[in-house]
């Protein structure tokens, strides 16, 4: 079964991929604005035909985001003066600071329960509208640093508000709104009612409530947001009622990230290039997903031992397989959401989904974050290999100098001291050590958990650490926005710098990387890299735990 | 050695006197060495290399922690820490060393000389000065038997002068004024006639002053991809350095919720012990790499100098790995200089051998390098004996001379001439004879396909003509498809016409021909080729050579040139070959590639060092952690030491490579990724395994080790 659900997966994404790719180039090379395209460029006082340098553009992201954030903060602050507030009162202030930062990076790192703290509006005219915009965010700067590499001789790199509205309008809100009629069919729930009040069966009341969940739960996958309407996510039943509304999910999380290798072939003009990213996408992704199966399917652990199978977290209309390769897909990608709780994972299991995030996401990552930090593996790949074959260094023409290699380097920094830094300090705090709910190593892979998930901008929880304190909201508020824009800016930067140069020609003498020796190369190192950082904490963590049976 | 494949002009030149030779590293070395090395210890001149830097930290921190708390484990790790700062030292060290020995020799060249400095250009008179004290512009006379006091250019006069001193080449040369051959070195030494110089060096910068700089290394840039990778080690060492230091808390708190675990050597309720944690630091940066990286830099330079070619920057070197078109000039480089016989083409009624034999008659009294081949050709190809023109009593001799346009010899009543085809066909008419057109059609067969061809007569017939063509030098065509191969594209330079530039371009196996090739259109080829992105190399030696060598990335001067050409150009060949700069571009990516495989050894050195240490650290809080230590070392100090001291050797036993670098054959980008990822990748994650594991059975034993 498990073969079944990845198989059928896997081909739905290579049928897909190719299209949706072309589409996705068209995109964003086009030349041509639509009316509405128009109109929101003249309400935002920006010229969509005038190009901007490296620095510009990330002017202009940086701006846009500060203005997302400190609109979201203030929505959440002053939710019960607006509308539909469902007499919700206004958010504390570490928590509307941790959840605007979190929607805004893309992580949607949750420390509050959405159905009892935010109210329809916030819902959907704060973090659905961020569910969008920051998911084109990262598909902008993706496509930026491809620019990068197609161009030669050229000080821009695009114009961002076209990239922001092209992302969002062409992209994102079509497939969402086929996507969320797809899941209303599947039994979600869409409406903007008040809650449900219940008897149960006991005589005590309950109120369900319910609200405009399919539609914001088709953007959460699809813009590898993972931010639930319902604090259990999509392990609620409202969020993904069944086997096959799993699947759909699963697809709609891989759809854009699987797809955008396609798009960068096509923009440097070399699909072959694209090729060979999707193929070390895919080879750590089914590597992964395969793991994550195996040791739940096996259920290394005493409790499943005892009960038969690794069930517990897990929602039984899911299953075992189904519920791991969501926890692998969810954590490959920058997504976040869950359908099964990842703190009562195997230890090994529960380690393959941090490690996963470790990887920098990258396989296949979030929409755009994934596609960047993949290049940025592969800058430096080429880096070390092609110094082996006697040049210095290029990739796709563009040497990789000092400047190159700086920026990079400084890219794939910023996440691990993050983790590591804020996990030591969690651990060496009493603030820190005060929400873990278990001792041992398995407190120990909470707290690394949650460092990972914020500053990798995964927003997945292994749940069992208590959060929503004000020490953890801020911490981790850091994280994610440290994490997020950090990076951007190197990324953003290398652009720039790339774009600039003139290609050198392809001979004999060119570290060729489309060929399968290449994508091994690429699979290795970043998995050297990894655990070579790792290592020291995960040993104290999810391995001692595993190997202590 | 930089190939396998033999070739001319290349290979080990015969051991010169006063150069140190390449190959092996000689033990004695690095004793001579080891005073160099621990000077380099002071951290202000350690900052240069942060890896090491922080390397010398942790060996200082681990002595002051060991004379703290006294143990053997602790004094152990302490005097292995620095000793991996002193190796790392003793590489730099032992590669600077060859370079002073070549300084030492090259100043003994720089004896203080007095100069006698004409008043004026045209002046008879002289005064006496000391020879830093001439200015460029100044004149001076050197006389058979002086010193020449500075470089400059010869302007009056011829003289053979002996430039052993630089090119360790003992055979005089002649230089002269005007002409392509005109430049002299300061401190080499004229043995004949008598010459008047025009100086052109600035005080205190003459060549000999720049060799002496570079092989002893003392302005050492850092070239572009050093300072790449250099970025790049910088970041893995933060990288570590966060991943150990962080480690503290974590260990804290394990050992804190196993209260029951008794503290240990590595792990105490404060943490990991100091002396642990320096030990996985210095373990996991990139040290390997790290100490031999300026090692491998001087001694890329060195390997150009054991060659007869000055760098006038690493920069160059690097750029000659990277070049993608090599400009060769075609005569001298691709061709040998001249044309030789290579057929004989008799006309209808005559035999070849009878044309040969004409033919050789009137080659005897050429001196001429083509009359020459045409008698060597004649007895190599028709084994007719050469006869010296004494031995034929009653011929008589004509010379060559250029109203006559050809040469030949009166004997027994035959009047045999050779020469170029109009001059000879006018002769014959001019003696009553009538040439059919079969001549005129072998002539143009001959020079359509690139050749030369000069027609043999008696008196008032043709017998044939003879062919001449440009030899292309053996083993060309293979060095070729070498480049090809590296994914360099080859143009051969000539002055000939098209017709004949391609016919050998064709035979050479070069990529492309510029025929009729001016200065001005050598400079455009190079800027053409440098704007689609690659990078040039090309040799030249004449002052219309200066603009394209100082354009080209790679530019190489022949010793023998003008120092118009030598200034212009980055790199200067002391020998005067251009076949040389297929060597330079090998050495260039010989240079790159071993720094790339020494990263990569380095890097996947520290998956064993994980096994070995993490178990050590933490098997005591949890005993599972166990499992990890795969390669059943004997104890957590066995265990942490054997690691310390692994990571030290491997950088005595990498000097030797990383002065000689890594073996280079020439083949495409993915062959030699796959070697060299194979072994420096896979052996660089095994060999850690296997060398940690008998240091540990060795030093198990010592005290303190259980």
């Amino acid at each position: 079964m498990a073969a079944l659900f990845i198989a059928s997966l896997v081909l739905a994404l290579a049928l897909v991929h190719k299209p949706f790719g072309d589409h996705m180039y068209r995109v964003y090379t086009g030349d041509r604005h639509t009316p509405p395209e128009r109109l929101v460029y003249r309400l935002l006082g920006v010229r969509p035909g005038t190009e901007q340098r490296w620095s510009a553009y990330a002017r202009s992201l940086l701006a846009f985001s500060a203005v997302s954030l400190l609109v979201l903060y203030g929505l959440q602050r002053l939710q019960d003066r607006l509308w539909l507030s469902l007499g919700l009162p206004p958010v504390t202030d570490h928590i509307a600071w941790n959840t605007a930062v979190s929607f805004v990076t893309n992580t949607n790192w949750q420390a509050y329960s959405g159905e009892s703290t935010m109210g329809h509006l916030v819902q959907m005219a704060g973090l659905a509208v961020q569910n969008f915009v920051s998911a084109a965010v990262g598909m902008a700067v993706a496509i930026a640093l491809v620019r990068g590499f197609a161009r030669r001789n050229s000080d821009t790199i695009g114009n961002f508000w076209v990239d922001l509205v092209r992302g969002t309008v062409r992209i994102l809100l079509p497939i969402a709104f086929v996507g969320a009629l797809v899941l209303v069919a599947g039994g979600l729930v869409q409406n903007l009612a008040a809650p449900h009040e219940l008897t149960t069966l006991t005589g005590g009341t309950q109120s369900i409530i319910g609200g405009p969940v399919a539609s914001q739960e088709v953007i959460k996958e699809l813009g590898t947001n993972g931010g639930g309407f319902y604090n259990a996510n999509s392990a609620h039943p409202f969020e993904n009622g069944t086997g096959w509304t799993n699947w759909f999910e699963i697809f709609l999380i891989l759809v854009i990230p699987f797809s955008l290798p396609r798009t960068f072939g096509k923009m440097v003009g070399q699909v072959r290039q694209g090729y060979a990213i999707l193929a070390v996408m895919a080879t750590i992704a089914l590597v992964s997903v395969t793991l994550t199966n195996v040791f739940e399917l096996g259920g290394g652990a005493t409790v499943p031992q005892a009960v038969g199978a690794a069930m517990e977290g897990k929602e039984v209309r899911f299953g075992v397989a189904n519920s791991a390769t969501f926890a692998a897909s969810t954590t490959l990608t920058s997504t976040g959401a869950v359908n099964s709780f990842h703190d009562s994972y195997t230890p090994f299991g529960g380690m393959m989904t941090m490690f996963n995030m470790m990887l920098g996401e990258v396989a296949p990552g979030g929409v755009g974050s994934g596609l960047y930090g993949m290049l940025v593996l592969a800058v430096i790949t080429v880096f070390v290999a092609g110094l082996m074959v006697g040049r210095t260094p290029e990739y796709l023409g563009k040497k990789i100098g000092s400047r190159e290699i700086k920026l990079a380097s400084m890219y794939f920094l910023v996440t691990p001291i993050l983790v590591l830094v804020g996990t030591a300090l969690a651990m060496g705090n009493e603030a820190g050590l005060a929400g873990l709910l278990n001792g041992g190593p398995h407190g120990l892979s909470e707290v690394l958990y949650a460092f990972t998930s914020a500053s990798n901008n995964n927003g997945s929880a292994f749940a069992g650490l208590t959060v929503n304190t004000p020490w953890y909201d801020v911490a981790l508020g850091l994280c994610m926005l440290l994490g997020r824009f950090l990076p951007i800016i190197f990324v953003l930067g290398l652009a720039g710098s790339l774009a600039r140069q003139t290609p050198v020609p392809e001979s004999a003498g060119t570290l060729p990387t489309h060929r399968p020796q290449f994508v091994g190369m690429v699979v290795g190192v970043t998995i050297i890299l990894v655990a070579l950082t790792f290592l020291p904490a995960l040993a104290l963590g999810p391995i001692a735990e595993g190997l202590f049976s | 050695m930089t190939t396998q494949v033999p070739a001319p002009g290349r290979g080990a030149a015969p051991e010169r006197s006063g150069r140190v030779g390449g190959g092996l590293l000689d033990p004695r070395q690095l004793l001579v060495s080891l005073p160099g090395a621990l000077v380099k210890l002071n951290p202000a001149t350690l900052w240069r290399n942060p890896v090491m830097l922080i390397v010398e930290i942790g060996a200082a921190l681990t002595t002051v922690l060991a004379v703290l708390d006294p143990s053997f484990f602790a004094w152990a790790i302490a005097v292995w820490l620095w000793l991996t700062v002193i190796f790392a030292n003793l590489a730099e060290a032992v590669a600077e060393g060859r370079g002073k020995a070549q300084a030492a020799t090259l100043r003994a060249a720089k004896r203080d000389t007095t100069a006698r400095r004409l008043r004026s250009r045209d002046s008879a008179e002289w005064d006496v000065v000391g020879a830093p004290e001439l200015k460029q512009g100044d004149f001076v006379v050197v006389e058979a038997g002086e010193i020449i006091p500075g470089d400059g250019d010869v302007v009056e006069g011829i003289a053979s002068v002996d430039e052993s001193a630089i090119t360790g080449e003992s055979a005089p040369v002649i230089r002269e004024s005007g002409g392509d051959r005109s430049a002299v070195t300061g401190g080499t030494k004229v043995l004949s006639d008598k010459i008047i110089v025009r100086i052109t060096q600035k005080p205190g910068e003459s060549f000999i002053d720049r060799m002496i700089a570079l092989v002893e290394g003392a302005d050492r840039q850092k070239t572009p991809n050093e300072i790449a990778l250099n970025i790049l080690l910088a970041a893995l060492t933060i990288i570590f350095l966060v991943a150990t230091v962080t480690m503290q808390p974590f260990a804290i708190y394990s050992k804190n919720v196993n209260p029951g675990v008794p503290d240990s050597l590595a792990l105490t309720g404060d943490g990991v012990t100091g002396v642990v944690l320096v030990s996985l630091l210095v373990c996991l940066i990139p040290t390997t790499i790290g100490a031999l990286l300026s090692a491998i830099g001087i001694a890329g330079m060195d390997r150009l100098v054991q060659r007869n070619v000055l760098a006038m920057s690493g920069r160059a070197v690097e750029a000659a790995g990277d070049v993608g078109t090599l400009l060769l000039d075609k005569t001298g480089t691709i061709t040998l200089g001249n044309r030789q016989a290579a057929e004989f083409v008799p006309v209808t009624g005559v035999t070849e051998e009878a044309l040969a034999e004409a033919a050789q008659l009137s080659s005897l009294a050429d001196e001429t390098p083509e009359g020459r081949s045409i008698v060597v050709y004649a007895k190599d190809a028709y084994g007719l004996r050469e006869r010296g023109p004494g031995e034929l009593v009653n011929a008589k001799w004509v010379p060559f001379t250029a109203q006559t346009r050809m040469s030949g010899v009166d004997l027994d009543g035959r009047e045999i001439r050779k020469g170029a085809a109009t001059a000879v066909m006018k002769w014959v008419r001019d003696n009553g004879g009538h040439p059919t057109d079969e001549v005129g059609h072998i002539v143009d067969g001959i020079s359509g396909s690139g050749g030369t061809p000069l027609v043999v007569a008696d008196r008032d017939h043709v017998l044939g003509v003879v062919h001449l063509k440009d030899v292309v030098k053996q083993g060309m065509r293979e060095r070729f498809d070498e480049m090809r191969r590296m994914g360099i594209r080859t143009v051969m330079i000539t002055g000939d016409n098209p017709l004949t530039a391609r016919a050998i371009a064709d035979e050479a196996g070069v990529d492309d021909f510029l025929a009729e090739a001016t200065p001005e259109d050598k400079l455009a080829l190079i800027k053409k080729e440098q704007e689609g992105g690659r990078l040039v190399a090309m040799t030249g030696d004449g002052t219309n050579d200066a603009p394209a060598l100082a354009q080209a990335d790679v530019g190489v001067a022949m010793n023998t040139g003008t120092s118009a050409a030598k200034e212009a150009g980055n790199m200067v060949d002391l020998d005067s070959n251009p076949t040389k700069l297929i060597e330079i571009v090998e050495i260039g990516k010989q240079l790159l590639i071993t720094r790339g495989a020494l990263t990569t050894f380095s890097i996947a050195n520290d998956i064993a060092k994980y096994f070995a240490i993490i178990p050590a650290m933490f098997a005591a809080v949890y005993p599972g952690l166990d499992a990890l230590n795969v390669m059943r070392l004997a104890s957590p100090q066995s265990a942490i030491l054997s690691a310390v001291v692994f990571n030290a050797i491997v950088i005595v036993a990498l000097i030797p490579l990383a002065l000689r670098g890594v073996r280079y054959r020439p083949s495409s980008a993915s062959k030699l990724l796959s070697r060299n990822l194979y072994v420096y990748g896979l052996g660089g994650i095994v060999a850690p395994f296997i060398g940690i594991k008998i240091i540990d059975l060795l030093i198990q034993f010592l005290p303190g080790m259980s």
